[in-house]
């Protein structure tokens, strides 16, 4: 029991802890902040199985980017201080024995599976350069095709947002731009 | 690092995903829907970066896996919060069962 597997539990126990906690709140803005608490503790844990660079892009899109947009949504669709409506007790009971039972099945599968061959002789390499080279190289496992389709769907889901999201234009301010124009 | 086992890192990530999957069930707001399945990417970024470091540390696939993950993850929670915004101004409300208009 080093100091390593203790970290690794609390790590873990932050995690799990603010997720139930993100998806039992009743108030809304502290769900988003449990959430929040959730997401920096993964990052934690990439940190902890040393893939900093995949730790440092989590704070950065998750918490920087994503919740940031989740509280900036929840001020500007609704009250944030009042309550949110309780589920009915049997969507409840019967959502937590799915959840129970799903974890007790599936943990159950990986506890009993023979396959895992762990190869701990090998160091794990993952700077940052390893991974740019990987990723915008054309021959040996190069990643450079869903490189270029992801940035064009961060294009479309750019668009596509604005196009949703925007103000339509309504009659008045059509009438009042004549007017000046015609004085 | 080498004393916790693989086996323990996919409790936490399946425990995780159950979660989500909680919220999913439970929540009426989209929101808060939203966040649950945000929950649920995360824990199989988890899966994909534990799998990676244990069985295959000379290749780098589940590290590009959970980077495009997140990347799609991130532009699929703008497209969502731009529905849930459009439905707000028509609706008044964004509680998942006032949505009726498609219901038979």
């Amino acid at each position: 029991m080093n100091i390593s597997s203790i970290l690794f539990y609390a790590i873990s126990a932050l995690i799990l802890g603010a997720g139930i906690l993100a998806v039992t709140s009743v108030k809304i803005f502290r769900a988003a902040i449990w959430l929040l608490f959730s997401l920096v503790g993964i990052a934690a844990l990439y940190f902890w199985m040393q893939v900093e660079f995949i730790a440092a892009i989590q704070i950065v899109v998750y918490v920087g980017g994503i919740v940031v947009l989740i509280i900036f949504s929840i001020f500007l669709t609704q009250n944030s201080g009042k309550e949110m409506v309780k589920p009915a007790i049997g969507k409840v009971i019967f959502s937590a024995l799915a959840a129970l039972l799903g974890t007790a099945f599936v943990y159950n599968l990986i506890v009993h599976y023979e396959g895992f061959k762990y190869i701990s002789a090998k160091p794990f390499n993952s700077n940052v350069e390893v991974i740019g080279t990987q990723m915008l190289s054309t021959t040996s496992y190069g990643f450079i095709l869903p490189f270029e389709a992801v940035s064009m769907l961060l294009l479309a889901a750019m668009v596509g947002c604005i196009v949703i999201a925007m103000r339509p234009n309504n009659e008045v301010e059509t009438n009042t731009i004549n007017k000046t124009e015609n004085n | 690092m080498q004393e916790i086992p693989l086996t323990q890192i996919l409790f936490v990530s399946t425990a995780l995903f159950f979660i989500g999957m909680y919220g999913l069930f439970t929540r009426r707001n989209l929101i808060t829907m939203l966040m649950s399945i945000e929950l649920m990417l995360n824990s199989v970024n988890i899966n994909f970066i534990a799998f990676n470091k244990y069985l295959f540390p000379d290749k780098l696939d589940g590290l590009f896996f959970t980077l495009f993950i997140i990347t799609i993850a991130a532009a699929e929670a703008a497209v969502a919060i731009a529905i849930i915004i459009n439905l707000y101004r028509s609706h008044n409300s964004i509680d998942v069962e006032d949505a009726t208009e498609m219901k038979y």
